[in-house]
């Protein structure tokens, strides 16, 4: 009968809610409690540094590009030796989407993402990161790599020295 | 007191009956209309007839008015209020009428003697059995026109 | 009471003021609670913690409520009729509170060697006092929401009005058979009737159409047409604000508990029950009724409109009516009608 089956529907459901009174509740009380996110979390956006201690940043304006909000800039600089840096790095994190293009985008591992999700300021001037706000001293997520040892050839080796890279071919010779 | 409690009452009453019929405006004349109805339930509640004045308030506070005020709500008025005074021919067959009822009531009161009130509350059961034995065809006919009612809306509102 | 022209002894008086008062406490504040605990249960059923920040365990929550109400703006749309906007919310809430008033709370208690009855006034007509006060409370939905001129207010008081009409009669309806059983409208004694046994066993359908009704009578969920929040933003109360639209939300809760104590009365014995005392019974039976409401709330869809309007016309009130032609025959046949 339609009546039972109806019936038989709504108890059914104060069933399902009353075994929900009983369970424990998953909120999670924050500012006591802190849940851990995994390390690939898309958070704060640092600037890292490859093992020696040198900026990873070659200010090559890829990251700049590719973020969607525009709230990366930059200016580029030669340093000694020839190697590129940023002369200022700036991103603006109340424009910022937490999409992680930046990251994707980096050729050297400079830009990262951070599980760090605690970014609140009172003044919304605040959020705007200058370069030594984004500037750690350690390698972030990948320790060993190393740019300029697989590229920046001519800059910080002689060519044809670095890491994977074959011997340069010496063109006025007859060997194959 | 029952008598102060009654002529505060009455006046309640005479003056929100006035207003009902003076103020222009349909929703505020309920308001005011409600407010008589519920003096005028005090009254019959001092007068030992509290199934009366119960009577009173369920039926038309709580249904008549409540049904008034839905249909001025469902239709658009406009701006009522901004509209004339009615003219004095208007006025007239309704203080005429007014007037006559005015005269029965005075002429009855006048040859009431002033009868005591019943010392004893007449209770739900004696309501009931005068209602349903003596009163019964009548309120057989009140009914069968419900029952008209009824069926007048379910033929309105069926489905083709 | 007419011919009443001897002073009643002071004694007396100052008894039933101080029980006018302690009803009006303890009514007030387990509205004010019963809010808290509408959250936190809600809360449960839906997997979360609710509100706990606010003194031990949130209990003090009502109270920051309280306090945010009262400070905010005291707002009346510049095009509404300002008169009856800020009449309208009280209109909701006071007849819910004079409603209290007919209902037997407990065991009558002796006191200072006289006996005292726990309510506040046993009227002879009191059942239908209730009806008279519930058909009252529809002034402030339809009035509150005309008044604001708005769309979404005028639109949840139509609702409101054609609801509250529709299930106050089959909330009357399903009154009558206890009316029959118990042989009067007087409260006190349709409790002391039930002492045998409660109505709820002899009309277990009575009592399912008027807890249907006074679900829908509440405006609660599955019958909160006339605030559906997810089409008519806050219905009736949408351009309310600060103590105001508190009025209508407390009035909200204390039509809770006192339907919820009127169908302790009718069907459930009232105070009645055997080794606790009364007053433990009676609250205990209300904050039951209270926890169903909630419960329900957490669980169930809202109605349609057209659904609505079909289970309160063709089904409750229909089936109301033939309950009580059942027990009229039923008293008939067991030769206990005055006929």
């Amino acid at each position: 009968m339609r009546v039972i089956d109806d019936m038989t529907a709504i108890l059914t459901g104060l069933w399902t809610t009353w075994k929900h009174i009983l369970r424990r509740p998953v909120t999670i009380q924050y500012p006591e409690e802190k849940r851990i996110p995994s390390p690939r979390y898309r958070a704060r956006i640092i600037l890292t540094r490859d093992p020696d201690g040198g900026e990873r940043c070659v200010a090559c304006y890829l990251c700049s590009a590719a973020c969607p909000v525009d709230c990366i800039s930059m200016q580029a600089e030669e340093g000694e030796g020839g190697r590129r840096r940023a002369a200022w790095f700036r991103i603006n994190f109340s424009r910022c989407i937490f999409c992680g293009f930046c990251a994707e985008a980096c050729p050297t591992m400079a830009i990262q993402m951070t599980p760090d999700y605690e970014i609140c300021r009172r003044d919304v001037m605040d959020l705007v990161f200058e370069k030594e706000d984004l500037l750690v001293e350690h390698c972030g997520k990948d320790p060993e790599y190393n740019f300029y040892r697989h590229a920046g050839i001519g800059v910080t080796q002689p060519r044809g020295e670095g890491e994977g890279e074959k011997p340069t071919v010496d063109v006025r010779g007859l060997m194959p | 007191m029952a008598a102060t409690l009654f002529y505060i009452l009455a006046t309640v009453m005479v003056i929100a009956t006035i207003l009902a019929i003076t103020g222009r405006h349909p929703v505020h004349a309920i308001v005011y209309l409600v407010t008589s109805f519920f003096a005028l339930a005090g009254i019959f509640y001092l007068l030992l007839a509290p199934l009366v004045a119960m009577f009173e308030v369920i039926i038309y506070a709580g249904a008549v008015m409540v049904l008034f005020m839905f249909v001025i709500m469902m239709l658009d008025l406009g701006h009522p209020e901004r509209g004339g005074r009615p003219a004095l021919g208007q006025w007239l067959p309704a203080l005429l009428l007014g007037a006559t009822v005015l005269a029965t009531i005075s002429y009855a009161a006048a040859g009431f003697a002033g009868d005591k009130l019943p010392a004893m509350l007449p209770g739900v059961k004696e309501f009931a059995v005068t209602l349903f034995s003596r009163y019964g065809v009548a309120i057989e006919v009140i009914s069968l026109q419900l029952l008209f009612a009824v069926v007048g809306a379910l033929y309105l509102g069926r489905r083709r | 009471m007419a011919g009443a022209d001897v002073i009643p002894d002071p004694m007396e008086i100052t008894l039933v003021i101080a029980k006018i008062g302690l009803v009006l406490l303890v009514i007030l504040t387990l509205a004010a609670y019963l809010v808290f605990a509408e959250r936190r249960i809600l809360a449960w059923i839906q997997d979360r913690k609710g509100p706990n920040r606010v003194g031990p365990f949130g209990l003090l929550q009502p109270l920051a409520d309280l306090i945010k109400l009262l400070t905010k703006e005291d707002f009346c749309p510049p095009a509404g009729d300002r008169w009856l906007f800020f009449l309208a919310p009280a209109m909701a809430a006071i007849p819910a509170i004079m409603t209290f008033a007919i209902v037997p709370f407990g065991a009558p208690v002796r006191i200072f060697g006289r006996d005292l009855p726990m309510q506040v006034a046993d009227l002879h007509v009191g059942l239908l006092l209730f009806m008279a006060l519930s058909s009252i409370a529809v002034y402030g939905v339809a009035l509150g929401g005309w008044a604001s001129n708005s769309k979404y207010a005028l639109l949840g008081s139509l609702r409101g009005l054609a609801q509250l009409i529709s299930y106050e009669l089959s909330m009357g309806l399903s009154l009558v058979p206890t009316v029959m059983l118990a042989r009067s409208f007087r409260l006190s004694d349709i409790v002391a009737a039930q002492e045998g046994g409660w109505f709820i066993l002899y009309q277990p359908m009575a009592f399912a159409i008027f807890l249907v009704s006074i679900l829908a009578e509440c405006k609660r969920i599955p019958f909160d047409l006339p605030e559906a929040e997810g089409e008519l933003v806050a219905g009736f109360h949408t351009e309310y604000s600060g103590m105001r639209f508190g009025l209508f939300f407390v009035g909200e809760y204390i039509n809770i508990l006192v339907l919820g104590g009127l169908a302790a009365t009718f069907f459930l014995g009232g105070w009645q029950g055997p080794l606790l005392p009364g007053l433990l019974w009676f609250w205990g039976k209300v904050l039951a009724f209270a926890f169903l409401f909630i419960w329900i709330r957490g669980t169930l869809p809202r109605l349609r409109y057209d659904q609505l309007m079909h289970l309160g016309w063709k089904v409750l009130t229909p089936m109301a009516l033939v309950n009580i032609l059942a027990t009229a025959w039923w008293l008939y046949l067991a030769g206990s009608s005055p006929l």
